[in-house]
């Protein structure tokens, strides 16, 4: 098997998976019960808070864990935004999120609030200044996705973090859910307030995540019922899936450094190795995140591209999971400027750190054969 | 340049005559303890003085730790300049402007000649630096009364060594000076802060507690192990020891009339701690009380609570208010740990009512039914001891699964 579809999902560590398992039944109880299997669990949690903390660099009691990428994006933007109302309604947020921010943001428009979305530039790339020229009086927020899911685009956080120093009034949220273990960010020089990450990116199970809230930030959660989490996020805690994501964060960011430096080499060779193919064009900008490769073949309909792909036991995908089931042109291509031929025929490959190169000569000869056969059939215009 | 030593003045240590090379010796052992995380740094100890060499290591963070070091009096991030006139002109300079990025201000010089070869006076030290300062920066002015900027030049017999920052330093004397204490840690706010003014002068701490299972959750003890946890980061190593202390609150409860419960408990566990401070060589018991804070705490409750008992008992917090107890509290980080909500054993059997005025002699009476000796030397026998570090590895177990 062949899977260079990691930015949907990694496959899990298995020392992951033992923790996951270990945990689920030698600490088993609830953290907030009062008795000491309660405790134990509770301690357990603390731990990993505190881990999770000092790997990433801030402090612990900025941590909130929570199902994952989407309810981060969910609790930061609609937390934000509830909580200074009275400031104002004026969000600034791009063109090119994920559909976990890009939805939130159309919801609240919904409501009243109004919304900027900056258009990227052909690389993907939105930048400080347009962010400046969209700032009002009444903007509360400015939320940005690190690493586009689907071009691997990097956006540039810390410019648009130290321009917004200059006002404090102003949240800053980051979904760095495909940053995260492959483009590290200094939170404190990028003066972020939220940050979105989510376990199963990094190898760890579906289902968990983490906002950071820096400390001196206040949000409305989404959830009402208990006080868990410092009152952000009620509800039962996932204990194994926290120990088990922390594990994960640790193994990953202990194998980054040589791990970035290895698939960006692999990507950049497999980008000239696919230019070489007639009819494919690379969509990804040269400057990007070393774990994501789009491309497209206009006039092929990807998801045929897909299935032939995986009958050769070799997984990608078209766009980004979350949205790759509705037949339409991706919306974060189309977002970018690229040609609705190009927006509608993308194939994104996402590695990890263990894709070999030898796996990516397989997938390119897999893939001339694809194209030879559909070729036949269909003629490409 | 780049500061590459932190320059540490001593506080009283200097008064200490004989003893002082004693308590110096001491003190460095604590700075090389609380500075293990750091690699490269070399601790110096030269006349008066100590020296902490950066070799690269990051400058802010060595001071955050030492500020934490009883028996350091103040504390400056300095550059080492060779013995020559023009070199320390140029570090001093260089010193000025890093501590005036702007380039304005007022300044003043003070140096300080200890090495008497050296051949420039002081004066004409200050002098000759003072007018490279003004000749290289434009708005600079000169203010030897109140400078915004003090640049600080020893001329030593080894090197000459330029500040322009004075750190506070914790003050005190160093841990370890002054012989062991035995304090008693309840959970709540007031005794870790008497813990810390303990060892602000210099004592060995070690702690009590007495849990009363299942009155007193386990949490309740996690919490007073949390809060010896950040004491070991002022005071090193701490040993606390657990006394179980169900069966002689269960007996006092059977025996003793409500309204005298609460003193004849106190008498207990003082009669305990001293014991425990006789087996491990502690010399007087520290408390957190505070006059007339509660009824444990009027004058005549501690005299008759204090009678069972000719050990010293100090009490650091005896003339402080609540609230300034709160603020010392959050200085040093028992704060928040401190006002978790669980029962301790001072709390479960809190009569409707307490003496505020308990006399010594009704106290006596009521205990003359119970077999003291026999209680708490079951409570001492069953107390256990852990002891804990400031680089406390977690538990191993634990360890695996992240």
């Amino acid at each position: 098997m062949i899977y260079f579809d990691n930015s949907a999902t990694t496959l899990p560590y298995k020392e992951v998976v033992d923790t996951f398992a270990k945990v689920s039944i030698d600490y088993f109880g609830n953290p907030s019960s009062l008795h000491p299997i309660g405790k134990a669990s509770e301690q357990l949690m603390e731990q990993a808070r505190k881990r999770v903390a000092a790997l990433l660099n801030v402090n612990a009691s900025e941590i909130v864990f929570t199902s994952g990428g989407t309810e981060g994006n969910n609790l930061a933007i609609k937390g934000a935004a509830y909580q200074h109302r009275s400031r104002g309604n004026h969000i600034i947020t791009t063109g090119i999120e994920h559909s976990s921010s890009y939805e939130v943001c159309k919801h609240l428009e919904k409501e009243g609030f109004l919304v900027t979305y900056l258009i990227p530039d052909k690389n993907g790339c939105v930048s400080a200044s347009d962010v400046r020229k969209a700032l009002t009086d009444k903007t509360i927020l400015v939320s940005v996705i690190h690493v586009n899911n689907e071009l691997g685009s990097i956006q540039p956080v810390e410019e648009i973090g130290s321009l917004l120093a200059e006002y404090p009034k102003v949240l800053f949220h980051v979904d760095h859910v495909q940053g995260v273990t492959k483009v590290p960010i200094n939170f404190q020089r990028a003066n972020i307030d939220l940050c979105t990450i989510s376990a199963h990116k990094f190898h760890g199970l579906p289902g968990n995540g983490v906002v950071i809230v820096r400390d001196n930030v206040k949000l409305v959660s989404l959830f009402s019922g208990g006080n868990q989490q410092a009152g952000y996020r009620a509800g039962t805690e996932n204990v194994a899936g926290i120990v088990a994501m922390t594990k994960a964060l640790r193994i990953t960011l202990d194998e980054a450094e040589k791990g970035t430096d290895h698939l960006q080499q692999m990507s950049h060779w497999l980008e000239e190795e696919l230019m070489k193919i007639d009819g494919v064009i690379i969509n990804s900008p040269a400057e990007r995140a070393p774990h994501i490769l789009n491309f497209s073949i206009p006039g092929l309909k990807p998801e045929v591209v897909v299935q032939a792909l995986a009958e050769r036991d070799v997984y990608v995908s078209t766009k980004s999971a979350c949205s790759s089931k509705k037949n339409a042109p991706s919306r974060i291509l189309v977002a970018a400027g690229f040609e609705e031929k190009q927006a509608n025929s993308a194939i994104r490959l996402s590695f990890s750190f263990s894709n070999t190169k030898e796996e990516a000569s397989v997938f390119l000869e897999k893939l001339k054969e694809v194209v030879a056969t559909m070729k036949k059939v269909v003629k490409i215009k | 340049m780049k500061y590459d030593h932190i320059l540490i003045r001593y506080a009283e240590l200097s008064l200490k005559g004989k003893n002082r090379k004693q308590f110096e010796q001491k003190l460095e052992r604590n700075i090389r303890e609380v500075l293990k995380g750091f690699e490269a740094i070399k601790v110096k100890r030269s006349f008066g003085r100590m020296f902490v060499k950066l070799n690269g290591e990051e400058e802010t963070a060595v001071c955050q730790k030492l500020q934490t070091v009883f028996g350091i009096h103040s504390l400056s991030p300095s550059i080492k300049i060779a013995l020559s006139e023009k070199e320390i002109s140029e570090g001093a300079l260089w010193a000025a402007e890093d501590a005036l990025p702007s380039g304005r201000g007022t300044f003043k010089v003070s140096v300080r000649r200890t090495n008497k070869d050296f051949p420039i006076g002081s004066q004409e030290m200050n002098k000759v630096i003072g007018g490279h300062i003004l000749r290289n920066m434009n708005e600079i002015s000169v203010d030897v009364h109140n400078p915004d900027v003090e640049l600080k030049v020893e001329i030593r017999s080894e090197a000459a060594y330029i500040s322009s920052k004075v750190l506070k330093g914790a003050g005190g004397l160093p841990v370890g000076t002054s012989g062991k204490v035995l304090l008693m840690l309840s959970g709540g706010i007031d005794s870790p802060v008497a813990g810390y003014l303990a060892l602000k002068r210099g004592v060995t701490l070690e702690a009590i507690h007495f849990h009363s299972p299942p009155f007193t959750n386990e949490r309740a003890k996690q919490k007073v192990e949390d809060l010896v946890k950040v004491l070991t980061q002022f005071g090193g190593t701490i040993k606390l020891h657990i006394v179980p202390f169900t069966d002689v609150q269960t007996l006092i409860h059977k025996q003793v009339p409500d309204n005298y419960e609460m003193t004849v408990t106190r008498r207990f566990m003082l009669r305990i701690a001293e014991k425990i401070a006789k087996v491990h060589h502690a010399k007087a018991i520290v408390n957190g009380e505070s006059l007339g804070q509660v009824a444990s705490q009027t004058l005549d409750s501690m005299y008759t609570i204090n009678s069972v008992t000719n050990l010293p008992v100090l009490r650091p917090l005896i003339t402080m208010d609540k609230l300034e107890v709160i603020e010392q509290a959050r200085k040093i980080g028992t704060y928040d740990i401190s006002i978790l909500p669980y029962e301790d054993c001072c709390t479960i059997f809190l009569p409707a009512e307490s003496k505020t005025k308990p006399d010594k002699d009704k106290a006596e009476r009521y205990e003359s039914f119970l077999n003291l000796e026999e209680i708490i030397d079951d409570a001492v026998n069953r107390t256990t001891s852990h002891e804990f570090t400031p680089s406390a590895d977690e538990e191993s177990e634990i360890n695996e699964l992240f």
